[in-house]
């Protein structure tokens, strides 16, 4: 690990000031994948401004919508209450995520900026267009199995491994920023950005710039979402592919409204769009879902390990809306108004 | 910059570099918590940290000033083992043994967190109000910890006989060593 200079930022105001808007430095959360990519000399900046001093609140609004502060802790933001009860795609996302001490450590806003899981990306001993830009990607013609089908480049097929930030991608959450210019907001699936020709260029976020909060619109068919997620052992994995998911199906079963995304499978979070476009109106058949999955999936594109991930994700997506279906037809058959998701496992 | 660990305090000068873990073992000659992969896949690391369970290899010390940490040693006073420790040994809960610190330190805030009510990804109801510690549940919230010897089977079985016990009896005491439980209560 390169030597660097540690500081504890007070407040946000503090933290922007001790960045100086440069690149060499970086925000430090729970550390659990900067730390990691600096032993490995993967990252080295000449400066870490510990962040996880800022706003760790959790905070529910009457309006149904929430604000988590940037530094709350992935295990508080799945075990609340509220998120819970709101937004159970984002509290099983999280916690089919990583390990229960990683998730102990890491926090909101350092979820969202954590970097591919790519192999190649960690061994310089191999060409990384994202790592080393312009040297060439090895993992096009290497052991691909984890990469990308959606959105990948001939420079970079790398994917974003998060869980939460499918769900967040699917819930329209919108995180805020600060900088030394003021501050933004940006919806999360206009942040990370699909790899082009610039794959080491990751974010729409400028030097410097701090994450304060993520804010979750309200969305009242979020109460029944879930989270799917298919990876190579039981727990403790990255998704192969990962669904987030939520229905709106009216009292004559056509689809309302519907939110779906996808990890796994792209650069970024994978929001379904084509696939929420062919949804909305449309009967709530199986018909419809297959139809849908086809619409998103029309331009996957496998590599020699990983088109099996075009096929699974099809699956896991129909299954996913089946449940979510059944779900609600079995509810009104008992004569039930509300019920808990039972899914995401 | 001062270190708590185990209830004790300890002034140290250190490199901003240096891991929590490598605070332990390099600078304070606590060789109870074992570096296994010091990349956060193996859990070999686990400590307490006010009561939570972490990876000390991917924590740098710094970050942990002032916070009270628990290792291995701290979980009872010598000569007495906790009795998690007992029922490993009573359950065959290891073989070569690298692993076991960290499965100790974390199955005791995993048991605490379940008591708590927080969910795991195979919660049925996420809504509810408390959680049962079935054998699935246990062997997802410990899957942060893996054991190269597959002494899992002695692993749960010890857990079980244990910690799942002891959440299930009525008003039955926490699992956290004093250290952490102060620190807890003064919260």
């Amino acid at each position: 690990m390169m030597q660097f200079e540690y500081s504890r930022a007070s407040d946000v105001a503090d933290a922007v000031r001790l960045a100086g808007g440069q690149a060499e430095t970086r925000f430090l959360g729970g550390g659990t994948n900067l730390v990691d990519l600096m032993r490995e000399t993967i990252e080295n900046p000449r400066s870490l401004v510990d962040v996880t001093g800022l706003s760790q609140d959790i905070v529910a609004r009457a309006d149904g919508s929430m604000l988590l502060g940037a530094a709350a802790k992935n295990t508080a933001v799945a075990a609340d209450r509220d998120v819970r009860a709101r937004f159970p795609m984002l509290a099983r996302a999280i916690l089919n995520g990583a390990s229960g001490q990683i998730r102990n450590m890491a926090t909101m806003a350092g979820n969202i900026m954590q970097r591919t899981r790519c192999y190649y990306f960690y061994d310089d001993a191999t060409r990384c267009n994202k790592r080393n830009p312009g040297t060439g990607c090895d993992a096009l013609e290497g052991f691909n199995r984890i990469h990308a089908i959606l959105g990948a480049s001939p420079a970079c097929v790398a994917t974003h491994p998060s869980d939460m930030c499918v769900a967040l991608a699917a819930l329209d959450a919108v995180v805020h920023l600060e900088s030394a210019n003021g501050s933004r907001a940006l919806n999360i699936n206009e942040l990370h950005r699909l790899p082009g020709n610039t794959p080491h260029i990751e974010t729409a976020l400028t030097p410097g710039e701090l994450i304060t909060a993520i804010e979750i619109p309200a969305c009242s068919f979020a109460t029944r979402s879930i989270y799917r997620k298919v990876r190579d052992r039981a727990s403790y994995a990255f998704a192969l592919v990962s669904v987030a998911a939520a229905i709106d199906v009216g009292d004559d079963d056509s689809i309302r409204d519907v939110r779906l995304a996808l990890g796994g499978v792209a650069h970024k979070p994978w929001r379904a769009s084509k696939a929420e476009a062919a949804l909305r109106g449309a009967p709530a058949t199986e018909a419809s879902f297959v139809a849908a999955a086809d619409a998103e999936l029309r331009d996957a594109r496998g590599l020699h390990h990983n088109a099996f991930k075009i096929e699974l994700a099809r699956r896991v997506i129909v299954d996913a809306l089946q449940e979510l279906h059944n779900a609600k037809a079995s509810r009104s058959a008992n004569g039930q108004s509300n019920g808990n998701s039972r899914g995401g496992t | 910059m001062r270190f708590i660990i185990n209830g004790r305090g300890h002034d140290l000068s250190i490199d901003p570099r240096t891991s929590l873990l490598d605070l332990l073992r390099e600078h304070l000659r606590l060789t109870g918590t074992k570096k296994g992969c010091d990349q956060g896949a193996c859990g070999a690391c686990t400590v307490l940290v006010d009561g939570v369970r972490i990876n000390s290899c991917l924590a740098l010390a710094v970050q942990y000033e002032g916070r009270a940490i628990t290792t291995v040693e701290g979980l009872s006073a010598e000569p007495e083992l906790h009795p998690l420790q007992r029922a490993f040994v009573e359950h065959d809960g290891f073989q070569c043994g690298y692993c076991t610190s960290g499965q100790l330190c974390s199955a005791i805030a995993m048991a605490d967190e379940a008591k708590r009510g927080i969910p795991s990804a195979l919660t049925e109801d996420l809504c509810a109000e408390s959680i049962s510690l079935t054998h699935d549940e246990l062997r997802e919230r410990m899957s942060g910890n893996l054991c190269r010897c597959g002494a899992y089977n002695g692993i749960v079985d010890a857990i079980e006989a244990t910690l799942v016990a002891q959440n299930a009896g009525a008003g039955a005491g926490g699992h956290l060593p004093a250290a952490a439980m102060a620190e807890e209560s003064a919260r």
